[in-house]
């Protein structure tokens, strides 16, 4: 690494890294447990990230055990059968908690339906975003924003003990020792332009498995979103009401926004592609002008009615941010496979509620605001029982930061090479192994060439190291694509149409230099089964 | 992406060069903000629902506006309404009702 001297050493009880909302809960969820909490963001804790400029649904379920059943037993087939009954039940208890307690203490305002109750189960991104970090203010927390992490700290034995960050607007780094580590730092969509979500370069993950922990799921990383052409509106509900058509203005046989968006790749591959939401009543209209007002907040700058006119759609790549692979967890707690290193939201895996397909914000926002409590509270108890840390704390960044070899790559170039191999529908959203094998090793080959000669000087240190975790996560996407030899979930192989019912199995896949995949061993300790 | 500043209405509050999750401002002379990384941008409208005085104006492409794009004159926006937009419906700013309190969609077709 070549930045300036470390500018300053903070020493904490719990670093959280990320500050939305998974972040945001574990600071909150870690401070009222006792810890003494460093929050750092790579943006801007309450505006940056997925959450911060969509709206979002929150499967917020009432208590009632008729509805809690009917809401698990709708993931389980478009899920592939890979989630837990045990952790689905926990997400809805807690889940149903945290947002009582948003409304209670963060006072969000949630609407009210025709009786007078209050409606949970939809949040506002910016509304819910800023009172989250009000809130972890109130608390006391240290906030670091436009401060990325870089790399984790351990000490001898291996445990998680702090993290290297960088303060762009210095260009120096930050030094914050800790008695244990969440990471929440967000998935990856390889800059895409999936809306609010460039700065999701998937770092969680790539410092995860430097530190030795493993990953899950990795081929659910192949959602891609209906956006309007040429802009960043990655929102997609409101398609369940779109019709598709050919340029001729024929509707398209099959296309629709849930199963019939492979038809839609399909036609995009040899036509353009035009929407209009026209099958909406009135009244339909007006509900979602005020459910999502800044999905209409682009049409109305492009001068677009999205209800009356027809209007020309590609698919976005969102990778892990809507897919569901991430950072194996390891317990209740949310731990990972390296003590002291605890992994929420985005850049852990959601297989253990919703399997292959979330299909919407829903889940992960849910996940989200429960795994971020959890990992906070984990987090606190593992640093108080650690009690002194030892002196001496190793700083285990590799690609992107200490090259081997002389410094003359651009991570401009390494991110370009990334996203001509991810981005394409027609490569990734309908994978084939003809592709995904010579993908995978011209990944490999980028791989190589970033550990010989990628790095970065002042801010763009940063930069560098966003470039080397985008390569990390698209080989570890590619090598449990190919691994997974069906189609389930949202992971769809051409090669390989149907769901083969041995392959009933989450992958873990691991490594850096040398990628491996594997299946998850029958009785592993997932789900606090063996805890 | 962003394309404006509308410095005649800018306070010099700094809030964009905050809340801009990939730090696309810095501060120019005067204290008025100035785009100094467009390309880093990406249209999430974050700076103009911080912005107190409507000063901001994000356009609803991905990559920058034309020369002589509409979206890049100040006047133009000011006069057709568009400065401020995404507050108004957030209902962020004094005097309005918060967008969230009636923020309920359909039910979805399924």
């Amino acid at each position: 690494m070549t930045t300036g001297d470390t500018v300053a050493t903070l020493t904490t009880d719990v670093l959280v890294i990320g500050g939305g909302p998974a972040g945001t809960w574990a600071a909150i969820k870690a401070t009222q447990a006792g810890a003494d909490v460093v929050l750092v963001d790579k943006g801007h804790t309450g505006s940056s990230g997925a959450t911060a400029s969509v709206g979002t649904g929150v499967w917020y379920v009432d208590d009632v055990p008729e509805l809690r059943e009917a809401a698990m037993a709708s993931r389980e087939v478009l899920g592939g059968h890979l989630a837990e009954r045990d952790w689905m039940t926990r997400v809805l208890d807690e889940t149903h908690d945290r947002m009582d307690e948003l409304a209670a203490v963060q006072r969000y305002p949630f609407p009210i339906d025709a009786y007078g109750r209050p409606i949970r189960n939809d949040l506002q991104g910016p509304e819910y975003m800023r009172r989250q970090r009000t809130r972890v203010q109130r608390l006391g927390v240290r906030i670091l924003d436009h401060t990325p992490a870089l790399e984790l700290l351990v000490d001898d034995d291996g445990v998680a003990s702090g993290a290297v960050a960088l303060d762009r607007a210095s260009g120096h780094t930050v030094r914050i020792e800790a008695g244990a580590v969440v990471l929440a730092a967000g998935g990856c969509a390889f800059q895409s332009k999936s809306l609010g979500c460039d700065v999701n370069t998937g770092d969680g993950a790539l410092m995860a498995v430097e530190a030795g922990a493993v990953l899950s799921g990795m081929e659910f990383s192949n959602s891609f979103a209906i956006a309007p052409k040429g802009t960043s509106l990655t929102k997609t509900a409101y398609y369940s009401w779109a019709t598709f058509y050919r340029g001729d203005r024929t509707p398209i046989e099959g296309a629709g926004s849930a199963r019939g968006r492979t038809v839609i790749a399909k036609t995009l591959c040899d036509e353009p592609v035009f929407a209009r939401i026209d099958r909406v009543t009135e009244a339909e209209r007006v509900g979602m002008r005020k459910g999502q007002p800044n999905f209409f907040l682009v049409f109305d700058r492009l001068g677009i009615d999205p209800f009356t006119d027809f209007f020309e759609i590609t698919l976005v790549a969102e990778g892990t941010v809507r897919g569901t692979g991430g950072v194996r967890i390891a317990d209740y707690d949310c731990a990972t496979d390296v003590p002291g290193l605890y992994a929420a939201g985005d850049t852990a895996t959601r297989e253990l509620i919703c399997g292959g397909f979330t299909g919407g914000g829903s889940h992960n926002a849910a996940w989200a605001a429960s795994s971020g409590s959890w990992a906070g509270r984990g987090a606190a108890t593992f640093a108080r029982r650690r009690g002194d840390r030892p002196a001496t704390l190793r700083a285990l960044g590799g690609a992107g930061l200490r090259p081997d070899g002389r410094v003359g790559l651009d991570y401009r170039a390494v991110t370009a090479a990334v996203q001509r191999h991810v981005l394409p529908h027609e490569h990734n959203f309908l994978r084939h192994g003809d592709q995904l094998a010579p993908a995978l090793q011209s990944l490999h080959d980028a791989w190589s060439a970033v550990r010989a000669n990628l790095g970065a000087e002042g801010e763009d240190v940063f930069r560098a190291r966003e470039a080397a975790a985008m390569v990390a996560h698209s080989r570890w996407m590619y090598h449990a694509a190919l691994q997974r030899t069906e189609t389930r979930g949202m992971h769809k192989r051409i090669d390989h149409p149907t769901q083969d019912p041995d392959q009933r199995y989450r992958l873990l896949t691991g490594g850096l230099d040398d990628i491996w995949t594997r299946p998850e061993p029958a009785g592993a300790p997932v789900g606090g089964r063996a805890a | 992406m962003i394309e404006v500043v509308a410095g005649e209405r800018c306070i010099g509050c700094d809030r964009c060069i905050e809340v801009c999750p990939t730090r696309v401002f810095d501060r120019g002379e005067g204290g008025i903000p100035v785009i100094a990384r467009q390309d880093s941008c990406q249209t999430c409208f974050q700076c103009e629902a911080y912005c107190p005085t409507d000063a901001l104006f994000v356009a609803p492409f991905a990559t920058p506006a034309a020369a002589d794009s509409d979206f890049r004159d100040a006047t133009h926006l000011q006069a057709n309404g568009l400065l401020g937009g995404y507050r108004r419906e957030l209902g962020w700013g004094s005097g309005r009702r918060l967008g969230a309190r009636t923020a309920v969609g359909p039910e979805y077709p399924d």
